[in-house]
């Protein structure tokens, strides 16, 4: 309990017992019969220091310098592309990811990514718990980056607590306002950030800022502000707790053997303050090396007691091991009394057997064998994958026609695609037919029916095919038949199969 | 001890419950009560917020019914002048490419690559609008309604025939516009001889006669009353939009019943004047656009 939640309880209960007839209706709650409902109470953790605050810096440091930087990196492609490096580009349906250039068409790689990530999650979760809550989702990146600018202007959380406890002054109220300033000028950027990667950053960046921007960046801009600072600034543990489904589904996936921010209850109870245990040791009984100081507590992004075990509301960022860690150092006892660690391990300790640290399981083995798949199958599609293409539509009213001779004539309208960044030459053909004449609307003849048609860079070339039928014998109700592209100079080959339809009886 | 607790409401109308640290609502309907927690602040201020900018939008824009009228708003908004302004926006973007069209001929469209794809795509959404309720969706047709897609053209299938039926229509309100009727027979000819040059006309594309029918006495009606518009030969005749009724294509049908039925009450199918109702581009799109159904005519 905060010192805080500490007063306002106080006071509750003071407003209770003043209620004398009320009071005596007071239904008691055992562990069984907690309250659905659950107020909110305000968290201020305190800032600390030492090995996984040092990389949750880092690691904040680099994920928003590639978040708000990325866009301006440039890549060179050609005069017929973009120059820059991440660009997601809807006006002209393309995605570019430094070499990469994917088609709409070929989102399904946007799968691949997908099961990447989850499994990715899964690996993470298996080898040493929450890693993505702790240091790398966006939730926690920001609402850490939030609180270093709360205590910045606030104070720390003694500080912090003590004001607004206090009755609100002109000061108090210039503090909020200037941290609410801060925290909007970071959301403000976040937001400006996230337009940048639709559009030209530098050309955005001018546009924005001389007002010729299109609305619709502003509209982003203004709704991703509004997300961030909401969910940074004021919901942050409460995403966590309440809107997260990944704590959920987290502890289904976890085992014995992974590792977690754990409270080595072993070595740390009987709880005891530094004196009490030097009492007690005279006395010959036992005291742990908990001395019950809650720093631990304090520390804590989300507001838990790490003590009371592995729990939904432990993002496991390790801030307590470090306050934890700190407070040994002073009182002169070894650190890692709160450390990654696992159950089986306490247990393990207890019972004079060493600890084990199973890293490579079948799980893991799993987890790390299916992202080498899904990861190859796609290097390897990105790779293989073909950068021209036809496809294929038949007219479907009418299915076909009788020409005034009785010839039967189909119709098809082919797309060719081009997806180099220069202009090609293609031959189209259709094959299947034994005895047959191909037009292709808008385009001169060839005595080979065949034609040649050209495909400008980065682009697709839409062609009316038609297909007359001569032979003796009339075609099927369905014949197959086969369009074939091939590029003059490289000798690419695309094919897309379809049908020559005719009417049921015979002609 | 409920009693109590009434007496107790009365005199308070205040209780807190214990879990929740909330005041009640002071009543209790059959031992149940009910929290009387405060609105959310942040709802409350956002429901406020709402009334200023509601006050604000009748400031602004149209918005109190008058008798005749509504008031206007000092923006001096206006739905339909935002379509108009939209609109012009548009074919300032289309403006180059449109006028480009409106002064090309229909064969310099498509003799031009880049103009053609220009013209077929604005073709396939005029066609849609305008011409698929006759003509399928594909320009497929149906009985009556001639299927763009073939080989066979009443009024010819050059580009320049196909602007000109598209401009002026067939049989439609304009002097300039396809003229030529087939009449009804019903009372020149008797039943007989309809049966007779039926089975004959059938017969000019190879379709079989009916069982015990004079052909000779079909071939000889041919002559006296359709040759002078269908030909000698029954090969039609583009003036005056005759059918050539030596190919495999009907525009009605082939069977007896149906070539009887165009005999006795003839047929005059209307396609109305489009001169009068759409734009200059929009006809030469069309035209370009109906010519690539089937190639058209060289």
């Amino acid at each position: 309990m905060t010192e805080l939640e500490a007063l306002v309880r106080q006071s509750e209960v003071k407003q209770a017992s003043a209620n004398a007839g009320a009071a005596t209706l007071t239904p008691e709650f055992d562990d069984d019969d907690v309250p659905l409902y659950a107020p909110r109470r305000q968290i201020y953790p305190q800032s600390t220091h030492g090995t996984f605050r040092r990389i949750k810096w880092i690691v904040l440091a680099v994920t928003l310098a590639i978040y708000y930087l990325l866009p301006f990196v440039r890549w060179d492609r050609g005069p017929n592309a973009p120059s820059q490096a991440v660009l997601v580009d809807f006006s002209n349906s393309r995605f570019y990811f430094f070499f990469i250039e994917l088609w709409p068409q070929e989102v399904y790689y946007l799968t691949g990514l997908l099961i990447l990530a989850a499994i990715g999650l899964f690996l993470m979760n298996a080898l040493a718990g929450r890693v993505w809550c702790g240091y790398l989702c966006p939730q926690t990146v920001w609402t850490d980056l939030f609180f270093a600018i709360e205590r910045f202007v606030e104070g720390d959380r003694r500080e912090h607590m003590r004001r607004d406890s206090q009755r609100w002054t002109a000061q108090t109220y210039v503090r909020k306002g200037v941290k609410h300033f801060i925290w909007l000028m970071v959301a403000w950027w976040t937001g400006g950030a996230w337009v940048l990667y639709f559009a030209d950053a530098p050309t955005l960046v001018k546009d924005l800022a001389t007002g010729q921007a299109p609305f619709a960046a502003y509209l982003w801009i203004g709704i991703l502000t509004a997300t961030t600072y909401t969910l940074a600034g004021h919901m942050r543990e409460q995403v966590c707790l309440y809107m997260c489904p990944w704590p959920r589904i987290q502890a289904a996936l976890t085992d014995e053997y992974a590792l977690n921010v754990t409270y080595r209850y072993d070595r740390g109870e009987p709880r005891a303050s530094v004196k009490k245990a030097e009492a007690l040791h005279a006395q010959g009984k036992p005291a742990g090396d908990c001395i019950d100081c809650l720093q631990c507590v304090h520390v804590c992004p989300t507001g838990i007691d790490i003590r009371d075990g592995s729990q939904l509301g432990c993002i496991q960022c390790g801030l307590c091991i470090d306050a934890c860690d700190n407070v040994m150092v002073k009182v002169g006892r070894p650190t890692g009394l709160i450390a990654y660690d696992t159950d089986l391990n306490i247990q393990a300790r207890r019972e004079g057997r060493q600890p084990v640290f199973k890293l490579m399981r079948w799980r893991t083995a799993l987890y790390a064998a299916i992202i080498a798949i899904a990861g190859g199958i796609m290097i390897f599609t990105l790779a293989t994958r073909d950068s021209e293409g036809i496809s294929v539509i038949h007219d479907r009213n009418p299915m076909f026609v009788r020409l005034s001779d009785g010839a039967l004539r189909n119709a098809y309208t082919i797309r060719i695609v081009n997806k180099q960044l220069k202009s090609r030459d293609f031959i189209v053909g259709v094959d299947g037919l034994p005895a047959s004449l191909v037009d292709y609307v808008g385009l001169a003849p060839r005595a080979d029916g065949r034609q040649l048609v050209t495909v400008g860079p980065d682009q697709t070339k839409e062609v009316r095919v038609l297909v007359t039928d001569y032979s003796e014998v009339p075609p099927a109700l369905s014949t197959p038949v086969l369009f074939n592209l091939i590029d003059i100079n490289s000798g690419a080959v695309a094919q897309m199969r379809d049908h020559f339809f005719g009417p049921e009886e015979a002609k | 001890m409920s009693q109590i607790l009434h007496e107790q409401e009365h005199q308070e109308h205040k209780e807190i419950d214990a879990v929740t640290g909330t005041s009640t609502t002071g009543h209790d309907w059959d031992g149940i009560r009910e929290l009387n927690t405060p609105l959310p602040r942040w709802w409350l201020w956002t429901f406020y917020a709402c009334i200023v900018w509601a006050v604000g939008y009748w400031i602004v824009y149209p918005a109190w019914p008058l008798l005749t009228n509504s008031t206007q708003g000092v923006l001096g908004y206006h739905t339909r002048s935002a379509v108009v302004t939209d609109l012009a926006e548009l074919h300032a973007q289309r403006g180059p490419m449109m006028d480009k069209l409106s002064s090309a001929s229909t064969a310099e469209i498509a003799g031009n690559p880049q103009l053609l794809d220009f013209a077929r795509a604005q073709g396939r959404v005029a066609f849609a609008d305008n011409c698929a309720p006759c003509h399928g969706a594909g320009g497929g047709g149906a009985k009556g309604y001639a299927n763009l897609n073939d080989d066979d053209w009443l009024w010819g299938g050059k580009l320049a025939d196909i602007e000109q039926t598209i401009r002026f229509g067939a049989r439609s309100t304009s002097d300039k516009g396809r003229q030529g009727n087939m009449p009804p027979f019903a009372g020149a000819l008797k039943p007989n001889e309809i049966s007779a040059v039926a089975d004959f006309a059938r017969s000019l594309s190879g379709l079989p006669a009916e069982k015990g029918v004079d052909l000779a006495l079909g071939k000889k009606v041919f002559a006296d009353n359709c040759a002078v518009c269908h030909g000698p030969e029954g090969k039609g005749n583009r003036e005056l939009g005759s059918a050539n009724l030596t190919d495999k294509i009907w525009l009605y049908a082939s069977d007896k019943a149906t070539i009887e039925q165009g005999i006795k009450n003839g047929r005059g199918g209307v396609m109305p004047a489009w001169q009068v109702r759409l734009s200059e581009p929009t006809i030469k799109a069309l035209t370009v656009y109906v010519y690539g159904f089937g190639g058209g005519e060289k």
